[in-house]
């Protein structure tokens, strides 16, 4: 564990229990997808909330929903960084690694820092297990393991002996075991009980024998730390100093769903969601489907094409229509977002990314639809993009796309990704009376400059040059929109080739012209050399990277677009006051790709797409080589 | 997983969309006309169905605003620009999709789908199928003319096969489809047919369209003079049209040709329905129509007795049944949801387990 605080290295390891306090411990629950490693991990989650710690999570689990029993692929892990300050990545490395078989062990035990901890259910331990995932030895009981602290705790049996009074068989009894390895390592970190015993009792609420037997492993995981010898020492961690106020853990999909929600009450318009089913999206038509006493409608179509275009017939008639997918969704949904942009009407396309090109990777995380996004519609078809940046902030990116889609009448995207839609934070809960004014004014009137009393469903506002929007129902103004083109002012179709050519830059100059905030740049010292630009999911692991540049003694300037498109008006006079600005991005450099074709300037382009985010570590080598160059 | 029960109570027609009040000038057919120049070829059986649309409108004394015609892209699907109402000129096969989103979100709408065979059937398929099972609250006119007109004459979906055409110089190969029969295996709720050049018939139909609460298909055969000139001639030549046009009427027993001489009898080994004479089986054997049957394979034996060579055609309302529709269900989830639990907007943020940082 790195920075332990207050650490007695005289402290005889030997006496049980002693306490030592540390600032951040990551850990990493990894087990067979059937274990329930993000149960375990969401449940630990929760008791870091609840007892005040900064915290960042990153579940990581296979495609397959049961991919075959304890093989390397059917691995699911769930990482949890929690600290007594402000953090921003859920942590490179684990320190503690609890492997709930030999596959688990394997895939994750090259994360393992050496002198971490390890905490094994010796259970699965079995020769057919260990050759499975290819094993010649039980590395149990050779040396292998011996740079870390290894702790073998038969997890299986001990659960088992302690549900037996429940009479459930032997399967169902043993399924408990990832509450005692919570149990276990709640103990280890004085974590609260309280919340998990209740959640599990509500979890499994009509069967009151499996709640009983998870809430009896639960208790014998930490009974067993208490009583055994074996942990010698127990961590506490203090909780954050965090700004004040009233918080609660959230995912980031969940972030979503809440601000397409707020947004219909802010903007006080029913909120229509078309969607069809997709990873890592479908959270989001979840959670919305539980709140239709919102004004909030959803409607799972046929397919992609059929939920977007739904969405888009909804906000025709007056609602704010809404499509939540990922990048195989988008591109077909790309004709009708098309249409959107010919129709000028409100929408907001949710993509959470993943990894791709195709099906791809659909449980893990990429920011490769940046330029899908930007460019991926047949024509000039401008549309604008907002990034969140943390599983919070999709709160605040939701309503941000809702404003611009309500006031610039445009389809707009909203670019979060598979790492912060399922990572999750404290977030600090706003106040409803704080949130923006999202009020439409529907057109009522016919609006004629020549006073002929007609309605011209394209004479645009003169300053934010959106078109009205006229919703069916409102008398004399009936009028047709469509995808052909159509005239400036009164919208007839119209083949006039200056006019065709003024419409399309009066769509373009509509988007370009959208008020969004400047960039703001973090540099401490305001005199650094060197920027780090980011967008979107890559801001905590930059973030990390930045602070631990600077703690060694070096200078960086951190700034983090949040408007894809348009950019910030100030983003290029920002990118000319750095001699080397690095652009760390999970795809081949989209980002920077549009920042030099609209800057000319020479971004250091740093990518990867490994499926997971940046480490802060790799970062910070990355920051610290350009640094350097750049001073030479 | 488990099923519940929704409920809700079925509502009728066209309940909650506004009418004119008797102090309103009463409308006539060309008030529903645009100012926009109708630009289909000469001929074209669409302007038939434009006429008998705003020629109808009227009589059903909506409110003009409150009607919207949703249309994909194709020869009919300018149709929307047309009529003075609102309207969507959409993407290829997707009005379907759009107009549900609005029939779900605006109660108050009379909304109407403009499709072709290729639009409907090819590209949005998928689509139509799902309004029908679904039987959200809208009147698709799926215009047949047997080719893609708007592109300039390939074979479509509902093309008899070895049709010759620019894309199909050795004739086609598929086998085409029967939309009436696809629509009753979509469990469709109200299913009928006409033919452009009988405004009387297509005016009732239509009128039964727009009164039925949910999904209404009215398969219309329109001639399109320019790439499949008389594709329907047979229906309509005196001498022949009586012989092959089946005409339903609910209550009546089916009975055609220009004598009366024909009728249709249910075949007791195999319960398909079959074309006799009269004079051979009997008045009492002939089947007498009933749209609201609810068992959908009535229907579908129907629509199985015209073949693609028009030996016979049947029109009129093959099925008219009652079942809630999507976009009422969709709606009383919502206002249920609204009733039972308000909607308090902070306490949605707030959540269950916070904690505070004083
Ligand atoms: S091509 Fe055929 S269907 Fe199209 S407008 Fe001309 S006649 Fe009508």
């Amino acid at each position: 564990m790195t920075q332990d605080v207050g650490l007695d290295p005289a402290a005889s390891p030997a006496r049980p229990t002693e306490v030592r306090r540390l600032d951040r411990v990551v850990i990493r629950f990894a087990g067979d997808s059937g274990d329930g490693m993000q149960l375990t991990g969401d449940r630990f989650t929760s008791e870091a909330a609840a007892f005040g710690n900064d915290l960042a999570t990153l579940p990581n689990f296979p495609a397959e929903i049961r991919a075959p029993q304890g093989t390397l692929p059917g691995v699911s892990s769930f990482q949890l960084h929690f600290a007594d300050y402000d953090i921003l990545t859920p942590g490179d490395r684990p320190d503690v690694l609890v492997a709930m078989n030999p596959a688990a062990l394997k895939s994750n035990l090259g994360d393992l820092p050496q002198g971490g901890t390890l905490i094994v259910n010796t259970d699965e331990f079995t020769r057919r297990n260990l050759t499975k995932v290819g094993y010649d030895r039980n590395p149990l009981e050779d040396d292998s393991l011996s740079a870390y602290t290894v702790h073998k705790v038969p997890m299986a049996s001990l659960t088992l002996g302690a549900v037996s009074e429940t009479g459930l068989s032997k399967k169902d009894a043993e399924r408990a075991k990832n509450m005692f390895a919570l149990g276990l390592l709640s103990w280890m970190y004085h974590r609260p009980t309280e919340g998990t015993e209740g959640f599990l009792r509500e979890k499994f609420a009509r069967k009151p024998e499996i709640a009983e037997a998870n809430v009896l492993a639960f208790r014998a995981g930490w009974n067993y730390g208490e009583t055994t010898e074996s942990f010698a020492v127990t961590y506490e961690v203090a909780p954050a100093e965090l700004p004040t106020g009233t918080y609660r853990q959230i995912t980031g999909n969940t972030a979503l769903a809440y601000g397409l929600v707020a947004a219909g009450q802010q903007a006080k318009l029913p909120v229509f969601l078309g969607s069809y089913p997709i990873t890592p999206a479908s959270d989001v038509l979840h959670e919305l489907a539980r709140h239709k006493n919102f004004g909030v409608t959803t409607f799972q179509a046929e397919d992609e094409i059929a939920g977007i275009g739904a969405a888009l017939g909804a906000s025709f008639g007056g609602a704010l229509g809404v499509t939540t997918t990922s990048g195989p969704g988008v591109a077909l949904k790309s004709e009708t977002i098309g249409l959107a942009v010919m129709t000028e009407m409100p929408l907001v396309v949710c993509d959470i990314q993943r990894g791709g090109p195709s099906t791809g990777l659909p449980t893990k995380t990429e920011q490769a639809d940046l330029l899908q996004a930007m460019f991926g519609r047949n024509g000039e078809a401008p549309v604008p993009i907002v990034a969140p940046c943390s599983p919070a902030d999709c709160f605040d990116a939701a309503l941000e796309a809702a404003r611009i889609a309500l006031t610039y009448r445009t389809p707009v995207f909203l670019l979060s990704d598979g790492y912060i839609a399922n990572g999750s934070e404290p977030w600090l809960i706003p106040d409803v009376e704080q949130l923006p004014d999202l009020t439409v004014e529907f057109a009522t009137e016919p609006n004629a400059p020549d006073g002929s009393g007609e309605f011209w469903p394209y004479l645009r506002d003169q300053e934010t040059l959106a078109r009205p929007w006229a919703v069916p129902g409102t008398p004399g103004l009936e009028h047709r929109v469509g995808g052909l083109e159509k005239a400036d002012g009164k919208g007839n179709i119209s083949y006039d080739p200056d006019n065709h050519d003024r419409m399309v830059r009066l769509r373009q100059a509509k988007i370009d012209g959208i008020a969004v905030p400047d960039v703001v740049v973090d540099d401490p010292t305001a005199d650094a050399e060197v920027l780090a630009l980011g967008w979107g999911s890559t801001f905590g692991p930059i973030g990390a990277a930045c602070r631990r540049v600077r703690r060694l003694g070096m200078k960086i300037a951190q700034a983090h677009v949040r408007h894809l498109n348009p950019l910030p008006a100030n983003l290029g006079e920002v990118l000319g006051r750095y001699r080397r600005v690095v652009v760390p991005e999970m795809n081949l450099g989209q980002f920077a790709w549009l920042l030099r074709a609209r800057y000319l300037v020479d971004v250091v382009s740093h990518t990867k797409v490994a499926g997971l985010p940046f480490k802060a570590e790799e970062l910070q080598g990355v920051f610290t080589e350009i640094i350097k160059g750049a001073a030479a | 997983m488990t099923a519940i029960d929704l409920g809700l109570p079925t509502i009728a027609g066209l309940a909650g969309v506004p009418t004119v009040s008797d102090s309103d000038v009463p409308q006539k057919a060309k008030d529903f006309k645009s100012d926009q120049e109708v630009r289909w070829c000469p001929g074209c059986g669409d302007y038939a169905v434009l006429a008998a649309m705003q020629g109808f409108l009227p009589e059903l004394g909506l409110r003009r605003e409150n009607i919207v015609f949703v249309s994909g892209i194709g020869c009919s699907s300018r149709f929307p620009y047309y009529m003075n109402t609102y309207g969507m000129h959409s993407i290829h096969g997707r009005a379907p999709a759009i107009a549900t989103g609005l029939s779900v979100a605006r109660p108050d709408l009379s909304v109407w789908v403009i499709t072709g065979d290729g639009d409907a059937l090819s590209i949005g398929g998928n689509h139509l199928m799902h309004a029908l099972r679904r039987n959200v609250n809208l009147k698709i006119l799926l215009f047949n003319n047997r080719i893609y007109g708007l592109t300039k004459g390939q074979y479509s979906p509902t093309s008899e096969v070895g049709k010759v055409t620019k894309s199909t110089p050795m004739g086609s190969l598929d086998h085409p489809f029967n939309p009436v029969s696809l629509a009753l295996g979509a469990e469709a709720t109200f299913v009928a047919r006409a033919l452009d050049s009988d405004r009387k018939q297509l005016t009732e139909v239509l009128r039964a369209a727009a009164q039925h609460r949910g999904t209404a298909l009215v398969e219309i055969y329109q001639n399109c003079p320019i790439f499949n000139d008389g594709a329907f001639d047979v229906l309509k030549e005196p001498g022949e049209r009586e012989r092959r046009i089946i005409p339903l009427r609910s209550g009546e027993p089916i009975r055609f040709g220009a004598e009366g001489e024909y009728g249709v009898v249910r075949d007791p080994a195999t319960g398909s329905l079959q074309v006799r004479k009269v004079a051979e089986v009997g008045e009492d054997a002939l089947v007498t129509h009933d749209a609201a049957l609810d068992d959908p394979s009535y229907a579908f034996a129907l629509s199985r007795l015209g073949g693609q060579d028009l030996e016979h055609t049947v029109t009129g309302v093959f099925r008219a049944v009652s079942r809630t529709s999507y976009d009422d269900l969709a709606r009383s989830q919502v206002q249920q949801a609204h009733e039972d639990r308000g909607a308090d907007l902070a306490a949605l943020l707030r959540g269950r387990d916070t904690w505070t940082v004083s």
